[in-house]
């Protein structure tokens, strides 16, 4: 087996650029200071109106704007700031040597250009989608049109970086980042590129997107103080904080990344998925697709589960996903993931949706390159059902492999396995 | 670059479909042979023509009232599609090749309520505090299960709850090339061994005036009644259709084992993105097909949307591609069905090739404002 090869044979994966855009901050390194200091990024919500609002806290980015102010261009904009970083760090110029895989929210037209539609029909009576499409066809509105389609945030981003090939815009819901991860991986190991930019990204801290969530009783409602509203692993978690950003990866097949000399950040040893069709926001009550999901990556990453040093949790801090996911690993590594340092970034950027999974990625990157987990803000009141190792203050271990749990609505489980050498 | 390591053949083994053609692959057929105008509807949404869905008996593949009312009528249209499809390949009753079954879906996301959205923005107008107001009227009216019916990636969730299909599923977005990219990853993955058998496919609703209203700005729609894809010079444009397309791909051998009937083989998928300019659909057109290896194929499915400059030029292009070779638009049988039209195309493909009538059928896409595909669709069995 030569070294450019894992056990089965196939191309490594080299992660050689990293870029993150998150609440704390923008690029690599001003966000793993402020995460291994324990600084929150979570923040009364100020870019709209929360009057009424029954969670009024969020991890918005707010020293990027965009404008119009939505969702898709916002996302573009963090997505814009990560893959730059990412490909410097990568030490690429000109157009990149591979495929864009890229998870985005799903876009619809906002609030404030249904009004802009309503008042240019100018109609007197009660409004209906009749009176928007009137005014649709004044044509004066026809550069929304891009703005709003699925496609237009990725195919700006290969325009931007100049991407080979059809770029891949993704959704797994909460595992997003973590999917376009994975396809990067696969195409690499399949010899198709030779380099992906993998990117999360999720702008849409909006009142219809905070309301849907806060519909369904996910979103934590103890807004004072809003850094102590994301509570991982927690007894008292009440909910997920929602959070903005990005963030980018450049992978590379290992034999052309030492080929050009680059150096080399990490590997992406193994990916693992499991769908589930239980219910459409409940995991399976007996965690099987979770543990299945995270068997899969240590199959694929061919790691028994006593390699595994740390783990950088879904941590949500929803009642469900932590005690589902505390299940999960311990199933898998056993009575000693009683004793395996577990985090989440959660605690203190919130819940960066679509760009979860990537930004997570990231971090888990960063705690291999430091040998540092970063710790879980507001774990004061352990959860006697959740019997693990919560680190509370950065904590410097000898770190050579990382898993990355990833979960979302619909049945969405994605696992990632990284590590400092191959395995 | 590196050569994939291994390569393995990938085959069509069940189709589902519904469309304003009907339902299933002998109505689709029929449609595509006798070249008669699709069924429209230029009233309900005057003055923009759709084709609608054809009426479905939906208890025959989603036989729970409860899931039924969960999902709006895209993920309707797409779960029921994909139990015809799984019905086909022969694995509806087995559970544990669905469980282990792995998913790719391209699609958009879904319905609005219209009327919450209409008194919404009736009541902005004169509202002393619009902010306040926007957030009390979410927060009563909007259903907190129709976020679950909007989610992109919530088709998928729904084919694992009611069929069982639960390997792992990705969602694609991105209008015509998502279909397109779809089948190219889900064939891809199978050709090199990565995964063996996979459910792929698309659906779109298009009797639903938030979808209409996207179109409408940018001026892509055709008004305002059916006229065939290539003769709309007057009034250029797509006409959406209502309807899924799902296709279960596995790998040649694994469908031979479980002895489940090879219907045809994707041999390609090709898709890129260019720039959008004079010729540059025409150019990409040709670098995909010779990319695919396509030869003199015996039909054409074309995805043309009938916008203005791109579909003359398609039409062009493949003149002079596949000279011989008659090209059926798309447009024709099922209306435009954005991110389901790449599997439309190759579902319609595979029927030719599986009755017999064609050896090798091209399908060409070319998205309204970006991305381009092509697709090769053989006899399975044969030398390639």
């Amino acid at each position: 087996m030569s070294r450019d090869r894992d056990a089965m044979g196939r191309p490594l994966v080299a992660v050689t650029g990293l870029g993150v855009v998150t609440s704390l901050g923008k690029g690599v390194t001003d966000n793993w200071a402020a995460l291994t200091a324990g600084r929150s990024g979570i923040h009364a919500i100020t870019r709209f109106p929360t009057e009424g609002l029954r969670t009024r806290i969020a991890g918005t980015v707010d020293f990027i704007a965009a404008d119009p102010m939505v969702a898709p261009l916002l996302s573009e904009r963090f997505a814009e700031a990560a893959a730059a970083e990412a490909i410097g760090q990568a030490g690429l110029s000109g157009d990149f040597p591979g495929a864009l895989f890229m998870a985005v929210p799903p876009v619809e037209i906002e609030w404030p250009q249904r009004q802009a539609l309503a008042e240019a029909a100018a109609s007197n009576g009660d409004v209906t989608y009749a009176d928007l499409l009137r005014a649709a066809a004044s044509r004066r509105f026809d550069d929304w049109h891009d703005l709003f389609i699925f496609g237009t945030v990725a195919d700006r981003i290969a325009d931007r970086f100049g991407t080979r090939g059809s770029p891949i815009s993704l959704s797994t819901a909460c595992s997003s980042g973590a999917t376009a991860i994975q396809l990067g991986v696969e195409a690499i190991r399949r010899g198709e590129v030779e380099a992906a930019l993998c990117i999360g990204t999720d702008g849409s801290v909006n009142p219809e997107s905070l309301i849907r969530f806060s519909l369904l009783s996910a979103l934590s409602t103890q807004n004072d103080p809003p850094e102590a509203a994301s509570k991982p692993f927690a007894k008292n978690r009440d909910g997920f904080v929602m959070g903005e950003g990005a963030a980018a990866l450049v992978l590379e097949n290992a034999a052309s990344a030492r080929a050009r000399g680059t150096r080399i950040l990490g590997y992406v040893l193994g990916c693992g998925e499991k769908g589930d069709g239980f219910h459409r926001t409940r995991s399976s009550p007996d965690g099987a697709p979770i543990i299945a999901a995270i068997r899969a990556a240590l199959d694929d990453a061919g790691l028994h589960p006593d390699q595994i040093d740390t783990v950088n949790a879904h941590g949500t801090g929803t009642p469900e996903n932590d005690k589902m996911e505390a299940m999960g690993c311990l199933a898998v590594l056993g009575e000693r993931m009683r004793a395996v340092p577990i985090s989440s970034n959660k605690s203190m950027i919130g819940h960066t949706l679509t760009a979860a999974g990537a930004v997570e990625a990231a971090f888990s990157l960063l705690t291999l390159a430091h040998g540092r987990v970063p710790p879980t803000l507001n774990y004061a009141v352990p959860d006697p059902a959740i019997p693990l190792d919560v680190v509370t203050t950065a904590r410097d271990v000898p770190v050579r492999t990382v898993l990355s749990n990833s979960f979302g609505f619909g049945g969405q489980n994605t696992c990632l396995v990284f590590g400092a050498e191959p395995a | 670059m590196n050569r994939q390591v291994e390569t393995r053949n990938v085959v069509v083994t069940g189709l589902g479909l519904v469309s304003c053609a009907g339902e299933g692959v002998a109505a689709h057929l029929a449609a595509t042979r006798s070249g008669e105008a699709p069924r429209s509807d230029s009233e309900t949404f005057a003055p923009y023509p759709v084709h609608p869905v054809a009426p479905l008996t939906l208890d025959g593949q989603i036989p729970k009232k409860s899931d039924q009312r969960q999902m709006e009528p895209w993920q309707r249209l797409g779960v029921y599609a994909a139990g015809l499809a799984l019905e086909a390949a022969g694995a509806k009753a087995d559970a544990a090749l669905k469980a282990g079954m792995h998913l790719v879906v391209a699609a958009g996301g879904g319905e609005r309520d219209y009327t919450v959205d209409g008194q919404i923005l009736t009541g902005l107008r004169n509202a002393a505090d619009p902010g306040a107001y926007l957030n009390e009227r979410l927060q009563n009216d909007l259903r907190p299960t129709l976020f679950l019916a909007q989610l992109s990636n919530l088709l998928a969730g729904n084919i694992a709850i009611v069929h069982g299909v639960t390997g792992a599923s990705r969602t694609f977005m991105g209008e015509e090339s998502s279909g397109v990219d779809a089948l190219r990853i889900a064939q891809a993955r199978i050709a090199a061994g990565q995964i063996d058998i996979v459910l792929v496919g698309g659906s779109y609703n298009a009797e639903r005036a938030d979808v209409l209203l996207i179109h409408e700005m940018g001026g892509h729609l055709s008004k305002p009644r059916y006229r065939p894809i290539f003769e709309r010079a007057e009034a250029p444009g797509f006409i959406l259709g209502s309807g899924a397309a799902f296709l279960v791909l596995e790998a040649e051998d694994h469908a031979r084992a479980r002895s489940a009937r090879a219907l045809a083989r994707l041999d390609a998928v090709a898709s890129d993105r260019t720039k959008r300019a004079s010729g540059s659909v025409a150019a990409s057109l040709a670098n995909l097909w010779s990319r695919t290896g396509l030869g003199t194929p015996d039909a054409v499915i074309s995805a043309a949307t009938g916008c203005g400059g791109i579909t003359g030029e398609e039409r062009d292009a493949l003149a002079t591609l596949a000279p011989q070779a008659p090209v059926r638009a798309l447009g024709d049988i099922t209306g435009h069905t954005l991110e389901a039209a790449a599997p439309f195309g190759v579902a319609l493909a595979t029927a030719l090739v599986a009755a017999g009538e064609a050896r090798e059928v091209a399908v060409t896409t070319v998205g309204h404002r970006r991305g381009e595909g092509v697709l090769r669709l053989t006899t399975a069995g044969e030398g390639r």
